[in-house]
């Protein structure tokens, strides 16, 4: 299974998330989000951003309850929260944003 | 796993131990010990991780990975704390017949002797051990 995009194919699991991390591009980000039936917004990449520096200092995605802890302390309690994720994120953020994101599933994400 | 969870927190918390014996990498056994402390993190229980014999090696600094093609994974332990898994014990024993000491560690620990150790173990409800 792979997505195609620029004439590559960009292998991915069964559940849509990559083989290959290193093989995302911000624009594979861009066809991602629309087959969730996601607009990405500057908000969006705020958390998509925020994921992947998070990847690369601890080499895991976060659990849903991390993620907002660690937001909360970066951006403040308004966007902080599950509420302002789940509008981002309506099927469930840490599994949708880090889909998007190019990064694994996250630990514990059933 | 849902991921909303319940505010109030979870209704059954346990004291769990987890004991890593092995080198990090050869086998996929202190990984997979990785993982399911973080999926006992994620239920919020009490998680208590145990460093012994070749397993203190899981938590030694400067690790490169690259010419065994296994992904170095010793950064992750520093996520721990964002997890609340903040008890982490290295038997003192194996720290000592290694030639190491907390400082060559990549995350604080409690350096705990044999003895100190088995009296932890048995206030557990659960142990693992890999």
């Amino acid at each position: 299974m792979a997505y195609e995009i620029n004439g590559e194919s960009i292998e991915h699991d069964e559940e849509g998330y990559l083989s290959d991390i290193n093989q995302w591009t911000p624009e594979l980000a861009g066809l991602l989000a629309k087959d969730e039936g996601i607009e990405m917004t500057d908000e969006h990449w705020e958390v998509i951003n925020f994921l992947r520096e998070y990847y690369e200092e601890y080499q895991i995605a976060p659990a849903i309850r991390v993620l907002v802890k660690a937001l909360k302390k970066k951006f403040g309690p308004e966007k902080g929260s599950n509420k302002y994720l789940y509008e981002l994120f309506p099927y469930g953020p840490a599994k949708q944003a880090c889909k998007i994101g190019g990064l694994p599933k996250p630990t514990g994400c059933i | 796993m849902e991921e909303e969870w319940d505010e109030d927190g979870p209704d059954v918390v346990k004291r769990f131990m987890y004991v890593n014996r092995k080198a990090p990498y050869g086998t996929v056994y202190a990984l997979e010990m990785l993982e399911k402390v973080l999926i006992a993190a994620a239920f919020e229980q009490d998680v208590h991780l145990v460093f012994m014999d070749d397993g203190v090696y899981q938590l030694k600094k400067g690790q490169d990975t690259k010419a065994v093609n296994m992904k170095n994974f010793s950064p992750t332990f520093r996520a721990l704390e964002g997890y609340e898994v903040e008890k982490l014990y290295a038997e003192k024993e194996s720290l000592e017949a290694r030639g190491l000491t907390a400082d060559d560690l990549v995350v604080p620990v409690e350096v705990i002797s044999s003895k100190e150790l088995s009296e932890l173990m048995a206030k557990q409800e659960v142990i693992l051990t890999a």
